[in-house]
């Protein structure tokens, strides 16, 4: 970048200027995240309790962890919730832009509309949903005032099924955001190729499912990552709909980890969870995020 | 999501009525849970509980939402949310700055100075957003513990800025990258600094992603839970967290309509900033899902 023979001070101090400013953040991110990381990995091999504390116990936390009925649900639910909330919210993403890519009047008033939960905490949206499908107040108790007497609708109370419950407010939350998506997707698709396609006669049905929807392939990569994702990380709206409840029907690993290692100390066992959720997460994300940088080289 | 001229496919009557009427029902069907938190918000609470929740209210009243601004019961203290939306505007604000800042250097930094292992280096940056911060829970209690930050707006400053600069990152990054790299390089002929080119060049072209980082920012700071019911349960809480003290307090009677007041409060601002710059919050969840 420079003329090596002006290796005065002030040229020196500007080849090293961009590392040196760039070292806070960067040992922020090494401590905080990569550092902490060690450390609760460390931990779940100690019997720490209710504080942390360093007596080496192998892999003692681990099969406690596995033999616990309560894990087994976390997991178990997660499996459920997590299978239901991607495939839902891609289906519903997907129909939402492939509809709205018709020319539709007032697209620039739905979009929105369909967008706004995602500015929203999943507090709010627990405590908006909680109330709607409470049976006693909400939808069922409208219906039966609307004169559909039989009409049942308390999911939320039951242990079996609490759990779509779940899914419902989540899919509410972030459908809008995978429809967001796939609109872009959609509107970068050459229209060159729709038009061939169109001239040489396919149907609309074939043009999608044959054409289109092959192209959106990163789209639907991104999507299942950015959606995996969020539902390992799913907190804020069990505690706020269901409180993982009734029962145990709602517990997810996160709360899990937080219920172990804040209210049941149990330190050791809290941090071997949040050590599987992470690598749950880092087999998705690593060889997503690796893809996405190597690409850009 | 400029709409760029599109190829439109030829639809039939029948199905374009079908299309519509699918379009105004999941409107309805995302609208309807907002709807109903507003309409009972402004509900006297006998209505609530004896009435029809679709019901437009027979008596308005805005009690409910004073109620859950200054007087409702928020934990053991009958304060309401007000301190508590200011804990979180004390955390929000110098969060977001901070974050923002450090992004805008470090995405300048990683495009247009590029050293040795730079993508590797970034590529930790950018997994640090996606971690389960369960993860980091209880280390970072420890460290504030130690720093005297527990229970403090300064420790949730401190944490938000941590876990934030992985995103403020990668926007800037994204968008410097496709800056022209010769006007660096010729500002740097002219004898340029390091932080002359950035607040010179950069800088004055970097409105529209500052926008988007800071309204991401926002958004994901103000409605974070896990952090603030993690290190401030107590009288430094955040917004999110005494809303759901509010609403998960089982003394008395549930004053639904109070909650809903509290609901919306808390949602307020992350859906002002929504609908006044909605634009720019959906580029910035597509660069924060698709990269690049």
């Amino acid at each position: 970048m420079y003329h090596a023979s002006k290796s005065d001070f002030k040229t020196r101090l500007q080849t090293w200027l961009p590392k040196l400013v760039l070292s806070p953040s960067l040992a922020m991110v090494l401590i905080f995240v990569y550092g902490f990381i060690l450390f609760t990995v460390y931990l779940s091999f100690t019997d720490s309790r209710i504080l942390p504390s360093y007596g080496w116990v192998g892999w003692e936390n681990y099969n406690k962890l596995w033999r616990l009925s309560h894990w087994e649900i976390s997991l178990k639910n997660l499996g459920i919730y997590a299978s239901l909330y991607i495939a839902i919210c891609t289906a519903i993403g997907l129909t939402l832009a492939i509809f709205l890519d018709q020319k539709i009047r007032g697209e620039g008033i739905l979009r929105p509309i369909y967008l706004y939960p995602m500015a929203l905490s999943f507090i709010v949206t627990g405590t908006a949903w909680k109330w709607f499908l409470d049976p006693g107040i909400g939808l069922e108790h409208t219906m039966h005032l609307w004169g559909w007497e039989s009409f049942e609708f308390g999911w939320i109370k039951d242990r079996n099924l609490a759990i779509y419950t779940l899914v419902l407010a989540a899919v509410w939350q972030s459908s809008g955001f995978v429809m967001a998506m796939f609109l872009a997707g959609l509107r970068g698709i050459d229209s060159e190729i729709m038009k061939a396609a169109q001239i040489d006669g396919a149907s609309n049905w074939n043009l999608y499912r044959r054409i289109v929807i092959p192209l959106l392939r990163p789209a639907f990569l991104s999507a299942f990552v950015i959606l995996a994702h969020l539902a390992i990380k799913s907190y804020d709206l069990v505690i706020a709909l269901t409180g993982g409840g009734p029962g145990r029907a709602t517990e997810l690993p996160a709360t899990f980890m937080y219920s172990y290692t804040f209210t049941r100390n149990q330190m050791g066992i809290g941090a071997s969870s949040a050590v599987i959720m992470l690598m749950t997460i880092a087999a998705i994300m690593v060889p997503y995020l690796y893809a996405e940088l190597r690409e850009k080289k | 999501m400029s709409s760029v001229q599109t190829q439109s496919v030829q639809t039939g009557r029948i199905a374009r009525t079908f299309i519509y009427l699918f379009l105004l029902l999941m409107a309805l069907f995302y609208l309807l849970p907002f709807f109903i938190m507003v309409v009972n918000s402004v509900k006297p609470l006998s209505e609530i509980t004896g009435g029809n929740m679709m019901a437009l209210p027979e008596v308005f009243t805005i009690e409910p939402w004073l109620a859950a601004w200054s007087t409702a019961q928020v934990g053991v203290e009958p304060t309401g949310l007000r301190p508590y939306f200011w804990n979180s505007i004390k955390m929000v604000v110098p969060a977001v700055a901070i974050s923002t800042v450090l992004g805008a250097i470090n995405g300048y930094i990683l495009t247009k100075w590029r050293f040795k292992y730079d993508t590797i280096l970034f590529g930790l940056m950018l997994f640090s957003c996606f971690i389960p911060f369960q993860i980091v829970l209880i280390p970072m209690a420890r460290i504030l513990g130690i720093l005297g930050l527990s229970g403090s707006t300064y420790g949730l400053i401190l944490v938000h800025v941590v876990y934030g600069i992985g995103f403020s990152t990668l926007y800037f990054r994204n968008y410097y990258a496709a800056f022209p790299t010769e006007l660096v390089r010729a500002a740097q002929i002219d004898g340029a600094g390091f932080f002359q080119i950035f607040y010179r060049i950069l800088m004055p072209s970097s409105g529209p992603i500052t926008v988007v980082c800071v309204i991401w920012q926002f958004t994901n700071i103000w409605n974070d839970f896990l952090f603030g019911a993690s290190f401030a349960s107590g009288s430094g809480a955040p917004m999110t967290v005494a809303l759901n003290n509010l609403v998960q307090s089982s003394t008395g009677v549930k004053e639904y309509n109070v909650h809903f007041a509290g609901a919306i409060l808390a949602a307020l601002p992350t859906l002002l900033v929504y609908i006044v710059a909605g634009r720019y919050f959906v580029r910035g969840l597509m660069a924060g899902s698709v990269k690049g």
